[in-house]
């Protein structure tokens, strides 16, 4: 097949491509400028989508000998990733920017240019595997379960998994440095990148706080009380607890957590960790991987980026899904996604819309 | 012969193949050994190789061999030339804090420019040019006249590097010359292509890097009039007239000197097979995509265009994605833009020649050689059409999304 690389810069995408070359690919390097302002240098491992980034992946299509071409994907990122990004927060939700380019970038606005000049698919490194089953192909979690990122691949329907290649699915991470290494890629020891790439310092509410500028509301406790304010509602997160800067302590001196976020009123409400456990999701937006479940089925969900799995009872219910933990969570944000899984099978995933919280516990 | 064996390669103007025997007396250099500033035999005899090299280069350019002031390329001659002279003319009168120059600049002038605009209070002055880059005489006269006596340098390329575009310099050096203005010229592109003659332009400096026309990359002159000061960028042992030290490098400099004489050489014969060539590239192109667009002076010659390269705007298309399709058959062209970090950017020559963003973006730049053959131009016509149609569909794939 005639496939794209999504080349990153770092060592997974890099190892990726040549895998592919050696299964008799034909491939062609591709590098996604994402940022308006690619000046940026990289230090440790924040960021993606710095200079020396596009160079690291320049240097390792070289090694493996490959055409390597820098896609300009800027506006298309800044559209529907850094705006949502912004709005999200301006609605009081947590959302999370790597599934959002995964479903408009990288399989989407990227592989849509990619097919209209004649190439085939795309392989990126993500760790997760896929699988054809009856013709159907079926995305399931990687191998190496701490390193498994199908959660941020949720969003893909057949159609673009059809059109995927991740390579690494079947490997731990260890054995892919190894091999980069083995492979002579400069990137074999460059460390991971684990932030938001279009914030590099990491510095998630003092970048929105240049963006949306000073916002302040009160934070107030369950019975309405004010215990503190904030200067914008978008540094927080459902289950924070961190900076909050509370004046008044709790009547039971434990630490207080975000439960709620209300943007209109610009309230922030606080509680103590009990109060953040959630049985129940209201998720919407849903996407499949293939046929979505009829009626009512046992599942799990992963609620965040590395979360825990839960056991679950999945009603979908047109373009509404309904999820009901078995067990309580906690620290679930509206924004988030929710995705299902049947054992290791990604059944597709929902974006939170609301969750209840048990009254139980 | 073509650059590579099974390359097609129509990128002469970012830079070309090395005549063999530029080649050959370089590597004879290589093998001797000697500091050209050495007073002892070895380092005579490599003296002797840069002065002969820069007598012969002199004689080609029409200009002194003391004229000729050896450094690394065109970025370091253009900021030796830009910042040296406002260095050293301002230090002459305070009041000099002025440099003008045009819009279609390249960004090894343009940058300097900017800098001295940034860190040293330099005012910059740019003077617009016309649809086919050509500098607006009035405006330059314009902007002149409001006051001669705060200028530092005028600064105009002989040819431009993305349409070939020829700049009136005798007349931008008129202007200048009424005010004792020097003026400078970028002639990296020309140099190659056209007869440069140092002394009968009436310039006071002038850029020239050996790549470009069968040289080694990494030597180049500015061609700097006797008796003008310009303040050196480089401190040091005192190298080509203090202007510019650091050991002389003599087998680059013979390499140099041998291209040069070479090119000059075959000059007319060539300009008049590669100008042929050109015709049939851009007939070619016009017959398989009607609605490209040839830009710049259609017509050729020393005043008009250079023979060697042909800018042409696909619309509907994007440049990056033509060169892409272009190389995996074989063919290898430009998009002209400036890539930093590879990402493409929109150049700003074709902005200021009053090109939107999509017809900058959707734009190839297809440039001939010495080395280029009828096979070459053949292929490239071969393969356009089902590559046009793809970049095409890729096109409106884009500007749904």
């Amino acid at each position: 097949m005639r496939l794209i690389a999504a080349m990153s810069g770092g060592v997974d995408s890099a190892v990726a491509a040549a895998r592919a070359v050696d299964a008799g690919h034909d491939v062609t390097g591709v590098h996604l400028a994402l940022s308006r302002n690619p000046r940026s240098y990289r230090s440790g491992a924040r960021g993606c989508c710095s200079i020396e980034d596009a160079g690291d992946a320049r240097r390792a299509a070289d090694a493996i000998g490959i055409p390597f071409f820098v896609w300009d994907m800027s506006d298309e990122f800044a559209d529907e990733v850094v705006e949502d990004f912004i709005a999200e927060y301006t609605a009081g939700r947590t959302p999370n920017p790597c599934l959002r380019c995964n479903e408009k970038i990288k399989f989407a606005a990227v592989l849509e240019r990619a097919v209209a000049l004649g190439f085939d698919g795309v392989i990126t490194g993500h760790y997760a595997r896929l699988v054809e089953n009856d013709g159907v192909v079926e995305m399931h979690r990687a191998v190496d379960h701490g390193k498994d990122q199908s959660y941020v691949l949720g969003v893909l329907t057949q159609d673009q998994l059809r059109r995927s290649v991740f390579p690494l699915g079947d490997d731990p991470k260890s054995l892919v440095r190894e091999e980069a290494a083995r492979r002579g890629l400069q990137v074999a020891n460059k460390p991971d990148s684990h932030d938001i790439c279009f914030i590099a310092d990491g510095d998630n509410a003092g970048w929105l706080a240049d963006k949306l500028g000073s916002q302040p509301g009160p934070i107030v406790d369950e019975s309405g009380a004010e215990v503190g304010s904030h200067d914008g509602t978008y540094a927080f997160t459902i289950g924070q607890r961190r900076g909050l800067r509370l004046g008044v302590p709790a009547d039971d001196g434990k630490p207080r957590f975000v439960l709620d976020i209300e943007p209109v009123s610009r309230t922030v409400t606080v509680g103590p960790r009990e109060h953040l456990a959630i049985t129940e999701i209201e998720g919407i937006k849903p996407l499949w991987c293939g046929e979505p479940p009829a009626g009512d089925v046992d599942c799990s969900v992963q609620l965040r980026a590395h979360g825990d799995e839960h056991r679950a009872r999945l009603t979908v219910d047109g373009d509404t899904v309904r999820v009901e933990l078995h067990d309580p969570a906690t620290g679930i944000a509206p924004g988030q996604a929710c995705v299902i899984y049947d054992g290791t099978r990604v059944v597709g995933s929902a974006t939170i819309a609301r969750t209840s919280r048990s009254l139980t516990v | 012969m073509t650059t590579t064996p099974d390359r097609v390669y129509l990128d002469h103007a970012a830079t070309t193949t090395m005549w063999p025997e530029a080649v050959e007396v370089m590597h004879d250099e290589l093998l001797r050994t000697g500091n050209p500033s050495s007073l002892h035999a070895s380092g005579r005899r490599a003296r002797r190789v840069v002065e002969e090299s820069r007598e012969l280069i002199a004689e080609r350019l029409g200009a002194r061999p003391s004229e000729v002031v050896f450094c690394s390329g065109g970025t370091e001659a253009n900021n030796l030339a830009i910042k040296g002279l406002y260095w050293a003319r301002q230090s002459a009168d305070p009041r000099r804090d002025r440099v003008v120059f045009s819009s279609v600049e390249h960004h090894a002038l343009l940058d300097p420019v900017t800098w001295l605009a940034a860190h040293e209070q330099a005012r910059i002055d740019v003077t617009p040019v016309d649809r086919q880059g050509r500098i607006r005489l009035d405006a330059l006269r314009e902007s002149i006249e409001s006051n001669p006596g705060d200028v530092t340098a005028i600064t105009t390329m002989w040819a431009n590097n993305e349409m070939g575009t020829i700049q009136p310099v005798r007349e931008v050096v008129e202007i200048a010359r009424a005010h004792g203005i020097p003026v400078h010229s970028d002639a990296v592109q020309a140099a190659g292509h056209l007869p440069l003659q140092f002394d009968q332009s009436g310039l006071d400096a002038m850029t020239v890097t050996a790549h470009k026309f069968g040289g080694p990359v990494g030597i180049g002159a500015l061609v700097l009039r006797r008796g003008l000061d310009a303040t050196p960028l480089l401190h040091g042992g005192g190298q080509e007239r203090d202007l510019r030290s650091g050991t002389v490098g003599a087998a680059m400099i013979a390499g140099f000197a041998k291209a040069l004489d070479l090119t000059v050489e075959h000059q007319e014969a060539s300009g008049a097979r590669i100008e042929a060539l050109r015709a049939r590239l851009v007939e070619g192109i016009t017959r398989s995509v009607p609605d490209a667009v040839v830009n710049g002076d259609p017509a050729a010659g020393p005043q008009h265009r250079l023979p060697n390269i042909a800018h042409v705007t696909f619309p509907g298309c994007e440049g990056d994605a033509l060169l892409m399709l272009l190389d995996a058959q074989g063919v290898e062209v430009s998009t002209g833009s400036a890539c930093q970090a590879g990402v493409p950017q929109p150049s700003h020559v074709l902005l200021a020649m009053g090109f939107d963003d999509a017809a900058a973006r959707g734009s190839l730049r297809f440039s001939l050689g010495h080395t280029s053959t009828d096979a070459d131009v053949d292929r490239l016509l071969e393969v356009l059409p089902a590559v046009h149609e793809r970049a095409r569909a890729a096109g409106l794939v884009r500007s749904r999304s």
